[in-house]
């Protein structure tokens, strides 16, 4: 769960690829030195606390650990430093198992640290006894504790995540504005960029598409229109529909014009 | 079999030979051809004999014989032909318009912003260009011609961007209205960054425009040696109003540049770079907003002058619609009215007496349609 806290752990992702290819190997022989018939005692990996609080990084083949020098809180680590980390890990890794092959399976990553974050409400709550179910009435409903519903657990996301979410949108949208910006971006032979007739993406309407475009003679889309744009004044090839830059200009057109009222249809 | 003609072309057949019998007209003339069609109208019911307006009709005639016109293009936006012809298509259209002017102009105002990106063959192109409008050119420069060498190339073509003269009583000054402040030395920008950041609109880090303290100064001079109650007409690229400051619709200095003018009777500021219609009254002083003939711009979500009466959003199909030139009739009393001729549209009259009167005299016939 830590895991989803951090960016730089989430492109850890590419370790979990190569971590439970570790545990596999090791399971694998372990089977062979075994005897047939009894399974192996699952590997418990006691992740070291570092003495100085630094985080602390551990693979899941039973053995493998990395303390990240100078680093106390696993939110802080950035995409390169999470590169970083995870080669030097899958270096480490090899170097223990020169023969080993990998299977691609899912990222499996434990984590240590100093002071482990609190678990979100809604995994120790005691459903049975607070919750509301098919046989609570208003009145039940109404004694839980603090008025607050218990068990839930999608939402419960930390203000980090939507931080993340936010500054990954937002940078979306200021894609989109280079290439509104940029005759050459969007291909022009004429120099025309978008912004010299729609300043701030004013006049492009984004909330009142789809529409009939009488000019087409048929309902466009806001990329239908982008596109004829693009072919026209700006003199330029038309995008494919999920090219990044139109999918980055329809993000800035639409930033441009958020809380205006939707009024698809309205020509 | 009868040849038919399509919707448009009888419309601007219609429309070319009846404005072609008005110019010939005195004004007593005019009313009774005016009172002739409305009988028509008012037998016919709402059909016009015309398929425009008659009152777009009434509110072309002037109403008084103007002391002298003058013609206007504004903001070409030229890249070498080479690269696009469209703006070059457009320019041509406009110099045939003035061109084609009976009777021509005392002279033709070019609003600024001749170049798209201030490179010479750009601004030479421009020249080659406006050597073929017959009427003798006044020039203003605008920040598309300036930011590149710092108006090193333009000064050679046209020489300096400030200058003032008198023509048939009326005292004219064309100022240097977009100087910015130095916004590229620090970031380090080449020339040719330092232009694409001003010619583009929506950005924040260029500077506002400003006629500045050297500009301001020679304005002050200017004006000591002329008469309260000569009529002044000013030329500025950027208004002399603050519109719309994220677009640099702006001139920072303005207030200052108002107060200076405030002591005269009549005052017309005239203005390039906005790309549409626009009307201002701020005490004594009038504005007028130029056309482009390059593109047109939408209104600014905030600030528009209330004396605006708004053109419609312009067809993203049509190259033209939206952009045009035009002209201006100098009144007796020294003010201006001013002929959008909009192309591919109605021409639409602003004029003094309906800023005067803060519009409650001679509103211009304004579209149903939303400007956006």
């Amino acid at each position: 769960m830590n895991a989803r806290k951090t960016s730089g752990i989430a492109a850890l992702g590419a370790l979990g690829l190569l971590s439970l290819g570790a545990a596999s190997a090791k399971d694998a022989s372990a089977k062979d030195a075994s005897t047939p018939g009894t399974s192996p005692a699952p590997a418990t990996h006691q992740v070291p606390r570092s003495a100085e609080g630094n985080v602390v990084i551990a693979l899941c083949d039973g053995e493998t650990t990395l303390e990240v020098k100078g680093v106390k809180d696993p939110a802080r680590i950035d995409k390169k430093q999470a590169q970083a980390i995870s080669d030097q890990l899958m270096a480490e890794w090899l170097r223990k198992n020169p023969q080993a092959n990998w299977d691609p399976v899912p990222p499996r990553v434990a984590l240590a640290q100093p002071q482990p974050p609190t678990p979100p409400p809604a995994a120790n709550a005691d459903v049975k006894k607070q919750g509301e179910s098919a046989a609570s009435d208003a009145a039940g409903v109404a004694k839980q504790k603090g008025g607050e519903q218990a068990g839930h657990t999608y939402g419960a996301f930390s203000a980090r995540d939507e931080a993340l979410w936010k500054a990954s949108a937002e940078q979306m949208v200021k894609e989109g504005h280079r290439v509104f910006h940029d005759s050459k971006e969007l291909g022009s032979t004429v120099a025309i960029s978008c912004d010299m007739c729609h300043p701030d993406a004013a006049n492009t309407h984004p909330e009142t598409y789809p529409k009939y475009q009488v000019q087409l003679g048929r309902v466009a889309l806001l990329r239908d229109m982008v596109n004829w744009c693009i072919e026209n004044p700006v003199r330029g090839k038309p995008l494919a529909e999920d090219d990044p830059r139109m999918k980055a200009m329809e993000a800035y057109i639409l930033a441009q014009r958020k809380g205006v009222k939707l009024e698809y249809g309205k020509h | 079999m009868k040849h038919i003609k399509s919707i448009e072309t009888r419309h601007h057949e219609e429309r070319d030979a009846f404005f072609e019998g008005l110019r010939r007209l005195d004004r007593r003339g005019f009313m009774k051809l005016a009172g002739l069609s409305a009988g028509i109208v008012a037998a016919k019911g709402l059909i016009t004999p015309h398929s425009f307006q008659l009152v777009s009709v009434a509110d072309a005639a002037p109403s008084s014989r103007p002391r002298f016109t003058f013609a206007y293009i504004s903001d070409t936006h030229l890249y070498k032909k080479e690269l696009n012809d469209r703006f070059v298509r457009s320019i041509l259209r406009a110099v045939d318009d003035v061109n084609r002017l009976d009777p021509q102009p005392d002279f033709v105002l070019f609003g600024g912003d001749l170049a798209q990106l201030g490179k010479k063959e750009e601004l030479d192109l421009g020249r080659e260009i406006l050597k073929s409008v017959k009427a003798p050119v006044r020039m203003m420069v605008g920040e598309h011609d300036w930011f590149l060498d710092m108006g090193e190339h333009w000064r050679t073509n046209f020489g300096e961007p400030q200058y003032s003269f008198d023509h048939k009583g009326v005292h004219f000054i064309t100022l240097m209205s977009v100087n910015e402040k130095d916004f590229w030395t620090e970031r380090g920008m080449t020339p040719e960054e330092r232009m694409q950041t001003v010619a583009g609109l929506d950005n924040g880090v260029q500077s506002r425009f400003e006629v500045g303290a050297a500009g301001r100064e020679w304005l002050k001079q200017d004006l000591a040696r002329v008469d309260k109650k000569t009529p002044l007409i000013i030329f500025s690229h950027s208004p002399l109003y603050k519109y719309y400051r994220p677009w640099n619709f702006w001139t920072e200095d303005a207030d200052e540049i108002q107060a200076m003018l405030e002591p005269f009777e009549n005052v017309t500021v005239i203005h390039g770079h906005t790309h549409q219609m626009l009307s201002n009254q701020i005490g004594n002083i009038q504005f007028h907003g130029m056309l482009s003939t390059a593109w047109p711009w939408p209104y600014a979500p905030e600030g528009l002058p209330s004396l605006t009466v708004q053109m419609n959003r312009a067809d993203p199909f049509s190259n033209f619609d939206g952009c045009g030139d035009g002209r201006f009739d100098v009144t007796a009393e020294g003010l201006v009215d001013k002929l959008y001729n909009l192309w591919d549209r109605d021409p639409v009259t602003v004029r003094s007496s309906y800023l005067a009167s803060k519009g409650k005299k001679d509103r211009p016939a304004a579209t149903k349609l939303p400007s956006y």
